[in-house]
């Protein structure tokens, strides 16, 4: 039964009613845990993971009410579904509790027929949301996806100051070309590994990968006091691990990979673009192009990391770099001032 | 046996979906905790708490309903549904009726265990 075995809090003030819902719970096939009142239920909600509440109403110190109330307003606990237990009086009083959240309210002593197909009916959908949410965290990043499951879903963008970083393996068509499809994906796997860890670990957050390149954001969708410095922390650290990933290449005999990487910092919209069918979070503007930009020069001038005047100012000298002059590029009315980055060089491999 | 204390059908189904050995262990526990919700009730009563007392009686109810006690579960919601009287002699003399009526379902209760 371990398979289809959910944990199940009950919180019930009677001891009798405790141990026969217990019981009942049990006999189902279902791990139970107990609280003698609502402020018990709640800290134990808090503490560990349950599948489902079976929640008495009169209860005292904190009653029933109470606690759907907190747990709606609770965002990491409010999709826990609730099952409402009780002999409470009046018609009103029942409809209170489903207004406030409760999937479903059994009268007690509970029939324990109803009560299975009530549970299995709770859990079931359980199961799907979890699933739903899931999804939304495999094709969009945590943080847009707690975004999404916050504020909801609206096509529209704001005004942001952010860094953008944009990457991708030099003359990575060649090496596709050189070697099977099967060893390709390989690459490509750890590469993003790599470089999401990286990214992830200065409160970056990747927004676009198209095959070998790749977009990151650093302010956006939640606000980093140095959002600069962060970029450029990650940027150095992407050329770090793949540096070490050349090492461990060049042991099993293949060739090293080199990467380039462009940041800009200023302006950008950002938001969900696209349909209500379907939409991306993402970034926009002049910023935006900007770093794409710098990515593609970095061919041009030699170097692995190329930032803007803006992102080089808000370093405050903290990471030595090179200035590169004035460069005019494509959509751009002004030439603009760029830096090279210096990275620390490991055995000459990039 | 008087058939009006405990409802047979009720206390038979609760048997037959939990098993004889579990209604026993259920049993014991009311009895342990009857007293003490009786006492919760004149408590209230006496420092004139009205959820207090409410809540008692819900308790008693609850329990009285899963068992079958059908006069114990009509006494203890009529308190819950009237709450405090602004009478307490009235309030006394339905107590000790609640309270005889507890003492006749525990006993056949341990007879039915």
């Amino acid at each position: 039964m371990a398979e289809g075995s959910s944990r199940v809090l009950i919180a019930d003030d009677n001891k009798v009613n405790r141990l026969l819902l217990s019981r009942s719970v049990e006999l189902l096939g279902h791990r139970i845990a107990l609280a003698e009142n609502g402020r018990v239920a709640l800290e134990r909600l808090r503490k560990e993971p349950f599948d489902l509440l079976l929640l008495d109403i009169e209860m005292p110190e904190l009653d029933g009410f109470a606690v759907l109330e907190q747990l709606k307003a609770d965002l990491k606990l409010r999709d826990v579904p609730v099952i409402v237990t009780s002999s409470i009086e009046g018609l009103d009083n029942i409809i209170r509790c489903i207004e406030l959240g409760a999937e479903d309210y059994l009268p007690k002593p509970v029939n324990q027929v109803l009560l299975k197909a009530r549970i299995g009916a709770s859990l079931e959908k359980k199961r799907l949301r979890d699933q739903e949410k899931a999804l939304v965290r495999r094709f969009a990043t945590s943080e847009v996806a707690e975004d999404l499951l916050q504020s909801g879903f609206a096509l529209g963008g704001k005004r942001i100051k952010a860094s953008v970083l944009f990457s991708d393996i030099r003359g990575f068509t060649a090496l596709v070309e050189s070697q099977g499809p099967e060893e390709t994906i390989d690459l490509l796997n750890t590469y993003y590994m790599l470089m999401f860890d990286a990214i992830g670990g200065h409160g970056g957050v990747v927004n676009q990968m198209i095959g070998d390149g790749l977009m990151a954001l650093f302010g956006a969708p939640l606000p980093l006091d140095n959002c600069a410095g962060n970029a450029v922390a990650a940027a150095l650290e992407m050329v770090e691990l793949i540096q070490q990933f050349n090492l461990e290449r060049s042991t099993a005999r293949k060739p090293p990979i080199r990467i380039g990487i462009g940041v800009a910092t200023g302006d950008v919209v950002a938001g969900y673009t696209g349909t209500q069918q379907r939409a991306t979070y993402t970034c926009i503007g002049d910023t935006v192009n900007l770093a794409a930009r710098l990515e593609a020069h970095t061919k041009v001038a030699g170097c692995g990391i190329l930032i803007d005047d803006t992102t080089q100012r808000a370093l405050n000298g903290s990471v030595p770099m090179q200035p590169l002059g004035e460069v005019p590029f494509k959509g751009k009315a002004a030439a603009v001032e760029i830096f090279a980055v210096m990275a620390s060089q490991l055995h000459g491999q990039t | 046996m008087d058939e009006s204390v405990i409802d047979r059908a009720v206390y038979a189904e609760l048997r037959d979906t939990t098993g004889a050995e579990f209604v026993a262990e259920l049993v014991d526990t009311f009895i342990e905790e009857g007293p003490g919700m009786l006492a919760e009730l004149r408590a209230a009563r006496a420092e004139c708490n009205a959820e207090r007392f409410r809540r008692a009686a819900h308790s008693l109810k609850s329990n009285g309903r899963t068992f079958g006690a059908v006069k114990l579960t009509a006494l203890a919601r009529e308190f819950e549904l009237k709450g405090l009287d602004t009478d307490p002699t009235r309030d006394a003399a339905s107590l000790a009726a609640l309270e005889s009526e507890y003492a006749r379902a525990a006993a056949e209760l341990m007879a039915l265990r």
